[in-house]
């Protein structure tokens, strides 16, 4: 029997098999930020252990990062201590590390796939639930924790039972406006949040084969949303462009022999999942959530569902709480909700085609009167790329903020937050209560629904926007 | 990690079930870089109170924690077995311990022991009545022990294995050095490195 994409590179990982013990997993690519590696590092140092492959092995800050003023100390001191032990442990280990301020610095999902090292057929960890992203490239990525951290520094493999397999295939032609963001929200919205839990995702489908990289990026990044550890799409010609002549693709007759291993990694014909959901792409429209959890999504179009209209007690139950705590009321449409607050940015949609896509919306445009507009890109490479394309003062001239490279108002680890009661549109992934900080409503959007509704003041797409044409145009 | 095959050593009776992670290490000591010095962040809102018993001079030094039921719900925070090993603890004993927080104490080298409640019970007032008795865990035999307590307890036989060798998961794995070699002696060429070389 054939085998699946994920079981091919898995089997290609093995580094030893026994009944009725997990499988030994070798490690291609070790990614470190600073939030989820100190105790990983404290562990090596007490029990004498070194980092068995540095070159297996890189860090970048991220979390902690503040986004204005970076050349100053960074004011709280936990973040401080983060970042200076990250400094400190690479330092001692003899680790590399992007630090901010560095040309390379970004959010590690972002860093990884631009440095070229992120490639199909690849293992890649990170202590990081998002690490899913670069399964984009047809590499087996997931999150693990720190003690999973300390055992791939001193290892480089991981003991791990094999999980099942679910294809998501989605067919047809997506309609104007509708991203790679409205698709994995809407794939959320219908497996929902446990849908995917003991799987590994595979995208595949004609609508998923058309998707650039980066968009295939934000796909396989929610996969954890879904409840997975990874989400895998086949690697194919324009994986090929994207990677070729990147900093750390392969060169010359390895290319070569690369190219001719990563054209190998197909799911078979006759090979089975263990489960399969199919999509049609062409039915989807712009997605938004209204809730507290990344299933609790609906079309734009649509109005706040009343939980009554839930059979699920539980789902039901899940929606009462969420109404309550993002003051919205059944019935209400979505496109009738202000917000105060837009980010664009994070490890989802905080690459250069998401700048891109919002800024096309913004330009000759203004944000909304009482809407502040927070533009983070997700790495310094991203930055400059958009300021050589002029992306910067297409932000800054509609009255958004362009600011430095991190995670942001993703989490809100850093000075960027929500304030209680606010309530914003954003393009990261996680829209649970208080994540954009203690309070905060999260509606979770496209970087293009993101720049209409900054537009709009309440939440709208780009063709909400032909009401009101660009200024001097 | 420590290996763990007979231990004997003074106990505190704690008389409370349902003690939650939150309670053993609260959310705020997560924010420290290292996996020691949690020893003052242990029960911290209950040691607020001076007749919290761990705070009572004749149970400084103590190392076997006698619990009630349902030891160790709530998250996953490894911390909060960090804590009671800093704290000095070797063995936390209980009627019923949180499946994540015993699997956590198993691979740090913490030994949770599951007795009956009366068995822990009769161990708790043992104690009480007696701060210097002692109570014996030995796993070798499997079986804990004190004044007029004997009582055989299960562990599966890998855990037992490991805490009996002081085999911590990398440890396990540091043994398959040569499997790992060949592989990496196998990897093609073409791999990505994030060094040059
Ligand atoms: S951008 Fe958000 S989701 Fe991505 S790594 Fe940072 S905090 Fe996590």
């Amino acid at each position: 029997m054939g085998r699946t994409l994920a079981e091919k590179v898995w089997d290609d990982h093995v580094v030893r098999r026994a009944e009725g013990e997990p499988d030994l997993l070798y490690i291609d690519l070790h990614l470190l930020h600073e939030v989820t590696s100190p105790q990983a590092f404290d562990g090596l140092r007490q029990n004498g252990r070194r980092v068995r492959r540095l070159d297996l092995t890189i860090a970048t800050e991220d979390h902690n990062t503040p986004t204005l003023d970076i050349d100053k100390p960074i004011a709280d001191p936990v973040s401080r201590a983060q970042l200076e032990t990250l400094r400190k442990n690479c330092a001692d280990f003899g680790v590399r590390l992007h630090p901010l301020g560095d040309v390379e610095q970004g959010v590690v999902h972002v860093v990884g796939p631009q440095l070229g090292l992120t490639q199909p057929g690849t293992t890649v960890v990170c202590g990081d639930s998002h690490t899913s992203t670069h399964g984009a490239f047809g590499a087996l990525a997931f999150g693990i924790g720190t003690s999973q951290v300390e055992h791939v520094l001193a290892t480089q493999t991981l003991p791990l039972a094999r999980p099942r397999t679910m294809a998501i295939t989605v067919e047809g032609e997506l309609p104007a406006d509708v991203t790679a963001k409205d698709l994995i929200l809407a794939v959320i919205a219908k497996i929902g949040t446990g849908g995917g839990q003991g799987y590994i995702l595979e995208y595949r489908g004609s609508a998923i084969e058309k998707l650039s990289m980066e968009s295939r990026m934000t796909i396989c990044n929610m996969s954890i949303e879904a409840g997975a550890r990874a989400g895998m799409i086949a690697p194919d010609e324009t994986t090929f462009a994207y990677l070729k002549d990147r900093p750390h693709a392969p060169q010359g007759p390895e290319w070569e022999e690369a190219v001719a291993y990563w054209k190998t990694l197909r799911t078979d014909d006759d090979a089975v999942f263990d489960a399969e959901v199919v999509i049609d792409g062409s039915a989807l429209a712009p997605f938004v959530t209204w809730g507290t959890n990344p299933g609790q999504g609906a079309p734009l179009s649509a109005d706040v569902p009343d939980p009554a209209s839930f059979d699920d007690p539980s789902a039901r139950f899940a929606a009462e709480k969420a109404l309550e705590y993002m003051g919205l009321a059944a019935g209400q449409p979505l496109r009738e909700i202000s917000v105060d607050t837009v980010f664009v940015g994070s490890c989802t949609n905080g690459r250069i085609e998401d700048l891109r896509a919002a800024a096309d919306v913004l330009r000759g445009r203004a944000v909304a009167d009482d809407v502040r507009m927070l533009v983070v890109p997700g790495s310094v490479r991203v930055a400059l790329q958009a300021v050589e394309e002029g992306l910067d003062k297409v932000f800054t001239e509609a009255g958004a903020e362009w600011r430095h490279a991190g995670c942001s108002m993703c989490l809100g680890m850093n000075p960027d937050q929500l304030a209680p009661g606010e309530r914003s549109a954003s393009t990261s992934n996680r829209n649970f209560e208080g994540r954009q900080g203690k309070g905060g409503r999260t509606h979770l959007v496209s970087p293009k629904v993101a720049a209409a509704t900054a537009v709009l003041g309440r939440l709208g797409s780009p063709a909400d926007l032909s009401a009101t044409a660009p200024s001097g145009v | 990690m420590e290996a763990f095959t007979v231990h004997t050593g003074r106990a505190v009776p704690l008389r409370r079930s349902n003690v939650d992670t939150d309670q053993i290490i609260p959310a705020h000591w997560l924010k420290k870089v290292t996996r020691d010095g949690f020893e003052d962040g242990l029960f911290e809102a209950w040691r607020k109170d001076p007749e919290f018993v761990l705070n009572k001079p004749e149970r400084a030094g103590a190392s076997v924690l006698v619990a009630g039921p349902d030891f160790g719900t709530g998250s996953s925070r490894e911390h909060a077995v960090w804590a009671l090993q800093n704290y000095g603890f070797k063995a936390v004993i209980s009627s019923r311990f949180a499946d994540i927080f015993r699997g956590n104490s198993l691979k740090n080298g913490l030994l949770t022991v599951v007795l009956d409640q009366p068995v822990v019970e009769a161990l708790q007032e043992l104690v009480e009545k007696d701060p210097q008795a002692e109570i014996t865990v030995d796993l070798q035999e499997r079986q804990v022990r004190a004044e007029g307590v004997a009582a055989a307890f299960e562990l599966d036989e890998n855990s037992r294995w490991r805490l009996l060798n002081g085999l911590d998961d990398i440890s396990i794995t540091l043994r398959e050095d040569e499997s790992i070699a060949a592989y990496e002696a196998r990897r093609p060429a073409f791999k990505p490195r994030t060094l040059p070389v």
